[in-house]
C-alpha cells in the first residue's frame, strides 16, 4: 500500500511522470505523446492515493485492478508503475525494443503487474466486467475494478455492448474512467465521430457520470472517492484532459496523437517540465 | 477397434442426438465439479444447450444480449480472475463476429475462456449459408495458444466439455445443431490431442473429424463389402494435432482422404496436408467444402449437393485407388 502523499507531493510525482514519458518515447524512437502526457494526473492519483496494490507483491490476493484499455497510452502507465516501484525506471529506456517487457502495446505475460493486454480498441470495458463480476462471486467486492478508455475508442461498437451490460449488474465495484482529451488519429473527435452529448449518453445507458477537470489531481481524487458511495449503478468518470498535457507545443495539438518527439523535441519538452512551465528558471537559459 | 468399445452404430435405429445436448450435459456437470466454472450466452440460451447449466447454477450463469464482442472479452475478465468461463453462441458469430477479441484478450492474454461455436458446419441446414459456419477451424487453428477441439457425437462432446473445464488453456469447442448417429459409449477413451483409430485396414486412410467420422465409418463398412478395408481415424482435436497418429495411418496406408463438413483450405484437410507434406510426404485428397458456401436444405440434400454424402466417399475411396493404380 502507499503512503498518503500531500497534494504537492503528487503534483511533483506527475512531472516526475511526464519527464519519463518524455524520455522514453525519445528513446524509443516511436510512440503516442498526447495522451500519456494528458493521463499523467489520472495515473498519479490511481497509483499514489487510489489503488490498493503491493509493487513488490503483483498478484496480491486483495489488489485493485486497474485496466488501461487504450493501450497505446502505455507510456503513462509503464512510467507510473515505475516511480511506484514495479521496476527499476532505468528499464523505462527499453520501451520498444526487441526482448522488452515493455511491449509497445502492453502484454500482461511480459510484465508483472500489468492486469490485461491491450491496444485493440474498445475490449478494456467488457473485460472490466468480468473480473467485477468474478469478484463479486469470489466475495470480494471490497477490491475495485478501475478502467481507463480513451474518448476516440468509444467509437468502437464493444464498448456500448458494454456500457449496456454493466448496469444490469449494478456493477458498484466497476469505475470507468474516459479520458476526454478530445483528439484522436484522424482529427478532433468531434469531427471524426461525433461523441457528444457524451455525459447523456451514458447516463442514458444507465451509468452513474461525474464530470471534472481530469489534470486537477485533487478533483480526480474525489471523484474516485464519490464512485465508491454510489451502490446501485456502475460509475462512468468523464475526466476532462489537455492532450499533451505540460508541454506547450503539444498540448491541444492531434499531430501529437501518436508521435514520439526528436531528440530536439524532447530536450524542449524536459526544459518545461523541469521549470514547470517557466515559473522555474531554467538552467539552460 | 473393440478397446474404443463403440456403439453398434450401423444398425438401422442408431440412437441419434444432437452434439451440443452432449455439450449440454457436460457443462452442468462441470459446474458439479467445480463452482469456478461460470457460463455466458448471447441470447441463444436453449439454442447452446446452456440452459441445463443456467437452471443449475444461476448465479453463475451471464446472458450478455446479442453482443458477441461483449461475451468473450467479459469472458477473458472472469477468467482473469480465476473463473472458467464456458461462452457460447452460434459458430457464425463467435469466433466469426470477435475474432480479434479472441485473439487479444484471450489468445494472446492466455486466458483459459473455452468460445463454444453451436450451430457449426452443414448440419444447420435450412437455416442457410449465413448461419453454416464453415471457416471456424480455419480462423481458430492459426490462432497462437488455441485447442480446437470437434466432438463426433454428443458422448464425445461431454467429455470434451468436462475435459476443458479442467484444462487452463484458451479453447474452440465447434458443436453441431442436428441431432447425429452415437458412435461412442461411455467407456469410449477422449483426450484432448488424441486421434484414435476407430477401424483398420490397409488399402487407405480415411481421417475425418466431428459428425463426418459416422459417415467415413460407415463408407468403410460399404468398402469392405467391396474387398478394401482402410483405415478411419477420428480427430476430435485440430490443435493440438496428434501428429503421431496422423504419420501412422498416412505411413501404413501411403494415401489419405480427409473428411470436414468445412471448408477444406485451412481445415482438417489443411492441416492434415500441412503436417504430412513436411513429415511424411503423402498423396491427399480433401473432401469437405472447396472454396464456396452452403444454403438452405436438409442435412442430407446439403451432403448430397456437396459431396459429402457416405455414398460420395465410398466413390472417392474407388476412384482414389484406381487412379494410384494407373501411376
Amino acid at each position: 500500500m502507499p503512503k498518503k502523499y500531500s497534494l504537492i507531493e503528487l503534483e511533483q510525482l506527475a512531472n516526475s511522470i511526464r519527464k519519463d514519458i518524455i524520455t522514453m518515447l525519445e528513446h524509443a524512437g516511436s510512440g503516442h505523446s498526447a495522451g500519456p502526457l494528458g493521463l499523467a494526473d489520472i495515473f498519479t492519483a490511481l497509483y499514489f492515493d487510489i489503488l490498493r496494490y503491493d509493487p513488490k507483491k503483483p498478484n496480491w490476493n486483495e489488489r485493485d485492478i486497474i485496466l488501461l484499455s487504450n493501450g497505446h497510452c502505455i507510456p503513462v502507465q509503464y512510467a507510473t508503475m515505475a516511480e511506484a516501484g514495479f521496476f527499476d525506471k532505468k528499464e523505462l529506456l527499453t520501451l520498444r525494443k526487441f526482448g522488452a517487457r515493455l511491449q509497445g502495446h502492453p502484454e500482461r505475460l511480459r510484465l508483472p503487474g500489468l492486469e490485461n493486454t491491450s491496444g485493440p480498441l474498445g475490449s478494456g470495458l467488457s473485460q472490466g466486467i468480468g473480473m467485477a463480476l468474478g469478484l463479486r462471486l469470489s466475495k470480494m467486492p471490497h477490491r475495485y475494478v478501475y478502467v481507463v478508455l480513451g474518448d476516440g475508442e468509444l467509437d468502437e461498437g464493444n464498448v456500448w455492448e458494454a456500457a449496456m451490460l454493466a448496469p444490469k449488474y449494478k456493477l458498484n465495484n466497476l469505475i470507468a474512467i474516459i479520458d476526454r482529451n478530445n483528439i484522436q488519429i484522424d482529427g478532433p473527435t468531434e469531427s471524426v465521430l461525433p461523441l457528444e452529448n457524451l455525459k447523456d449518453k451514458w447516463e442514458a445507458f444507465g451509468w452513474h457520470v461525474i464530470e471534472i477537470d481530469g489534470n486537477n489531481i485533487e478533483a480526480f481524487i474525489d471523484a474516485a472517492a464519490m464512485a465508491k458511495a454510489i451502490v446501485e449503478k456502475p460509475v462512468m468518470i468523464i475526466a476532462h484532459t489537455i492532450p499533451g498535457k505540460g508541454v506547450d507545443f503539444m498540448e491541444y495539438d492531434f499531430h501529437w496523437h501518436g508521435k514520439a518527439p526528436n531528440h530536439d523535441e524532447a530536450v524542449k519538452a524536459l526544459n518545461e517540465l523541469r521549470t514547470l512551465g517557466g515559473k522555474i528558471r531554467s538552467e539552460h537559459e | 477397434m473393440s478397446d474404443l468399445f463403440l456403439n453398434d452404430y450401423a444398425k438401422e435405429d442408431v440412437e441419434k442426438v444432437p452434439i451440443r445436448k452432449g455439450f449440454g450435459e457436460g457443462l452442468k456437470k462441470a459446474g458439479e465439479i467445480s463452482e469456478e466454472v461460470v457460463a455466458l450466452c448471447a441470447d441463444l440460451t436453449e439454442s447452446t444447450q446452456m440452459h441445463l447449466f443456467k437452471e443449475a447454477f444461476p448465479d453463475r450463469f451471464f446472458e450478455v444480449g446479442v453482443a458477441e464482442q461483449n461475451l468473450v472479452t467479459v469472458g477473458s475478465g472472469l477468467a482473469a480472475m480465476g473463473k472458467i468461463p464456458f461462452v457460447s453462441s452460434y459458430a457464425a458469430f463467435s469466433p466469426g463476429r470477435n475474432w480479434e477479441q479472441i485473439r487479444t484478450t484471450i489468445a494472446l492474454n492466455d486466458r483459459p475462456v473455452k468460445i463454444v461455436g453451436s450451430h457449426a458446419g452443414l448440419y444447420t441446414g435450412a437455416d442457410g449459408a449465413t448461419h453454416q459456419m464453415l471457416e471456424d477451424i480455419a480462423l481458430m487453428r492459426v490462432m497462437p495458444n488455441m485447442v480446437v477441439v470437434i466432438p463426433g457425437d454428443s458422448i464425445e462432446a461431454q467429455k470434451a466439455t468436462l475435459a476443458l473445464a479442467k484444462d487452463s488453456r484458451p479453447a474452440y469447442l465447434r458443436l453441431a445443431r442436428e441431432a447425429t448417429p452415437v458412435l461412442t459409449t461411455e467407456i469410449t477413451p477422449f483426450e484432448i490431442g488424441k486421434a484414435y483409430l476407430m477401424r483398420e485396414g490397409g488399402a487407405l486412410s480415411i481421417i475425418s473429424t466431428g459428425t463426418m467420422t459416422y459417415k467415413a465409418l460407415m463408407a468403410a463398412r460399404q468398402l469392405a463389402n467391396d474387398g478394401i478395408e482402410v483405415d478411419v481415424l477420428h480427430v476430435p482435436t485440430i490443435k493440438p494435432l496428434d501428429a503421431v497418429a496422423i504419420i501412422k495411418t498416412a505411413s501404413k496406408t501411403g494415401v489419405v482422404i480427409t473428411i470436414e463438413e468445412a471448408q477444406i483450405n485451412g481445415g482438417l484437410g489443411g492441416a492434415v496436408s500441412e503436417l504430412l507434406a513436411e513429415h511424411k510426404p503423402t498423396h491427399v485428397f480433401r473432401m469437405g467444402m472447396n472454396d464456396h458456401f452452403g444454403e438452405s436444405g436438409t442435412p442430407e440434400e446439403l451432403f448430397e449437393q456437396f459431396g459429402l454424402s457416405i455414398k460420395h466417399i465410398v466413390l472417392k475411396a474407388h476412384a482414389v485407388l484406381s487412379e494410384l493404380k494407373k501411376q
